[in-house]
Parts: structure tokens; sequence; C-alpha cells
């Protein structure tokens, strides 16, 4: 069953054609990670799902429904509304963690159940405690993020996308900002949250997690889909030069 | 010369009338200038234009005219153009309001701006409004960062409250004046009103060290 269609999804920067017509099908389930050369478009793609960029030219439907609609001059138009809707079925985790600095472990998780959803605090409470138990990190609780490692606070931002239900996850480099030695902690979250069965998107340069948790590759090129497929299909076996090439320089120094 | 203070502790009554006009001109000033100020420079942050360009002309207006001058037309000018007269206290309250309103709205701009990108991204990936996203994560930090500004700005403030004299309003520095005319004895006077204003001043900025440690205790 898909959950999100895209269809010949365009994004341009300035003069610089960031993404040009992405076609994509995610059904329920589905673990999709995006690789690609910095630069390639992958972070834009995953920023347009969730609408923090907005989409230049394209179409997305979330659950069958195409959001946004037809402008005068051929550009659609999306409503505040309509996109905090989204942005709440669809979660995201950044590679910066971008966690409020001003409010604990605990506060950062409540907040968007609080302020967002409008549930009361003894209830919002109880639910943080409970995402954050999960990623390990219930005697964390009262800390703020100053205070916690790098591989600590992306543990808290996941738990933070957690609470609000999301339908689907989408992680934008989830550890490229972290000392190698936090990195394990970090996916060994993603991969329980995979085990669960979750949608969930991801770009990353963790091949080898890459190729252990996601249900399809997605190999991106100059703002296209360039070549996907199983992870033993566009990993092992390319068919693609680029594809080849991307893959010789990522294990370069492998032993 | 001799110091003599006889004539100002005779006249405690007037300097206590008169700190209380400081304080109330003080209070409306501080409150409305902050505020107003707020407003002012999310216009200014805004990149919408009908916010933005009357925001700017509104900070570029009452920061390069004096405070002073602004007072008196108040005071003289705003009645002749509409029906009605204007006591003192408000036309010294919308002069320092004003001008204080417009030196904060570049403050509060400065401080928003001075936020990282990425904490708008972490709000309005949670599904936040932009003025939920305003006033739950980017104002808390931004104020942190303000707070020494923002207390000079009080402290200005405060100080600025002795030009409402210029329009005869009843505070320190009026009835310093008029406690130096008593007896002839400006020195005596004019160092009473000084020592008083920095009795006020001290605690007030000690109180904002304070503030600004406890609002560090998230580092």
């Amino acid at each position: 069953m898909t959950i999100l269609k895209v269809t010949g999804l365009t994004k341009r920067f300035g003069t610089t054609d960031v993404l040009r017509g992405i076609d994509l099908e995610v059904a329920r389930g589905e673990r999709i990670a995006i690789l690609g050369a910095s630069g390639s478009g992958k972070s834009t793609l995953l920023r347009c799902l969730n609408f923090m960029e907005r989409p230049g030219g394209g179409t997305i439907a979330l659950d069958g429904q195409v959001l946004g609609r037809e402008g005068k001059s051929g550009e659609r138009t999306y409503r505040e509304n309509e996109l905090i809707q989204v942005r709440q079925r669809v979660g995201m985790v950044f590679q910066q963690f971008n966690l409020f600095p001003h409010m604990t472990a605990i506060g950062n998780v409540m907040e968007g159940l609080r302020t967002v959803r409008g549930m009361p605090k003894p209830e919002a409470e109880a639910r943080a405690r409970k995402e954050l138990a999960r990623v390990g990190l219930a005697e964390k609780a009262e800390t703020y993020p100053a205070h916690l490692s790098g591989g600590q606070k992306q543990r808290v931002a996941i738990a933070r996308a957690l609470a609000m239900d999301p339908e689907m996850l989408l992680f934008d480099e989830p550890t490229s900002a972290l000392d190698p030695e936090l990195v394990g902690e970090v996916l060994a979250v993603i991969l329980a949250l995979a085990e669960e069965g979750r949608t969930m998107m991801l770009v990353t340069h963790e091949l080898g997690f890459a190729y252990h948790v996601a249900t399809r590759i997605i190999f991106l090129a100059d703002g296209a889909i360039h070549e996907q497929g199983s992870p033993d299909e566009v990993l092992k076996n390319p068919k693609k030069e680029r594809t080849r090439a991307f893959l010789a320089s990522h294990k370069q120094f492998s032993f | 010369m001799r110091w003599d203070f006889a004539s100002v502790f005779d006249n405690t009554d007037a300097l206590l009338v008169g700190a209380a006009g400081t304080l109330r001109i003080f209070a409306i000033c501080l409150v409305l200038g902050l505020s107003l100020g707020l407003l002012v420079g999310l216009g200014r942050y805004s990149r919408n234009r009908w916010l933005h360009i009357p925001a700017t002309v509104f900070v570029e207006f009452f920061r390069n005219t004096p405070v002073l001058v602004q007072i008196l037309w108040f005071y003289f000018a705003l009645p002749i153009l509409l029906p009605f007269q204007i006591s003192p206290l408000a036309a010294a309250s919308l002069g320092i309001s004003l001008n204080s309103a417009a030196f904060s709205a570049e403050i509060y701009r400065g401080g928003i701006q001075s936020i990282e990108t990425g904490q708008w991204d972490g709000a309005r990936a949670l599904g936040m409004r932009w003025g939920q996203a305003m006033r739950r994560i980017i104002l808390p930090q931004a104020l942190k960062r303000m707070l020494p500004a923002l207390t000079n700005r009080a402290i200005e403030i405060f100080k600025m409250s002795t030009l409402a004299s210029a329009v005869a309003y009843v505070e320190l520095l009026q009835q310093g004046k008029l406690i130096a005319s008593l007896n002839y004895n400006p020195i005596e006077a004019y160092t009473a009103v000084a020592v008083i204003f920095f009795v006020f001043l001290w605690p007030l900025v000690q109180f904002s060290y304070f503030l600004e440690r406890r609002l560090r205790r998230d580092e």
C-alpha cells in the first residue's frame, strides 16, 4: 500500500536545478536509503517530502491525497494548515540534531505534544518518558542538550520525532555529525525502528548500514534517480558506471 | 564652600513625590517601549514588505530625532493637530516609549536573527506554526542573548525619564530643580538627585546579572 507518491518533483535554488524530476513511490513498511555524492540533491529531496523546502514543480501525494493546489501561474500553492498536518505525519531527524538547547531532554520530547497537540502535561510527560526509554535515555530526561554527547543528542532527537506518532520517518544524514565511536548507538536505535516495520527514508553515507537496514536503495546523481533497486542489486551489482564509481570511492580504504 | 544638605532633608517629601513620579513614568515606558519594540522588531524581521517597510520607517524616524524634541513636540504640537489636550505624563511617556521601541526593535531583530536556522527546522518539523515556533523556541533563546542589551535599554529609559521635566512633569529632576531654587543650593539638590538615581539603578543592574546567570543554567 502506497503511503507517499512523488511525481515529477523539481527544485531550483537560484539558477541551479537541484532536483530534476523525481518520481518515487513509497509503500508502507518500506525502508529506503538514498545515496549519492554531495550536491546530488539527497537532502533537498528529503526536505521537500515534509515541506521544509517548498517543491518547485511536480506533486507529492500522502496517502493518496495530492497536496497543495494548482495556482494561477501553474505553480502549486500550499496552505499552512495542510503542511502542518503533513509534518506531524512525516517526522524528521536532522544531521545537526536541532534540539532546543533551552529545554531538557524530556522537555524537547514533550514540546511537540504540548504545543502542537495541546496534550495535558502529565500525559505528555508520560509519553515522552516512554520514548526516551525506547532510545535508552530514560536516566537523561532532566539533562540539557549541552550536557549530552552527540550520540545521545541524536537519540533524543529521534525520541522527539517518535513522540508525534509519525507514519513515516525521514533521516537526513543522522550520523554524519557524530564522532565515529558514537555512530553505532544511533544506528542501533534506527535498526530497532526498522525491525518494528516503520516506514523510513534515510540519507546516509554508511553503506554497510544501508545494506543491512534498507529494503530499497536509491542512487541519486545530478538531481535525478540514477539507479535504484534492492541493496543486493545496487550495492553489490550496480549496473551504471556512476553508481560503480561512487561505491568504489566509498570503499577505497576498506580492508 | 560648605556643603549644606539641610534644605534637601527639609524637602524629603518633595523628593519622595518626585521619586514616585520617576518610577511611574519608568514603569509605563519600560512596558510600552519594550513590548512595542518587540512588535516593531518582528516587523523589521518580517519578509512581508507591508510589515517591513512601516517598521523600518518607524525605527529610522524615532532613532534619528532627539527624545527631548519628541516630548516637546507631543506636548506643544500634537494638541494643535488633534482636538484634545495632552498631559505632561502622556507627552513624555509617548516620546520616551516610542524612542525606546525604535532602539529595542533593533535589539529584538538582531537577537531573533542570531538564532540558527536549524532551530526553525526543528520546530517546523514537529508541526509548529510560525507563531508557536517564535514564542516557544526562538524568542526564549533570543531573549537570553538580548538580556544585556535590553538591560541597557531599561537603564537608559530610567535616566531618560528626567527629560519629562521639560514639560513640567513631576519627577526627581523636576523636584530637584524646585529644591535648588528654594535656597539657591543647586550642588546639594542635584547631588541628592544623582544619588537617588544611583540607589534605584544599581540594584536593577544587579538583578539583571542575576537573571543572566539563571538563564545560563542550561549551558
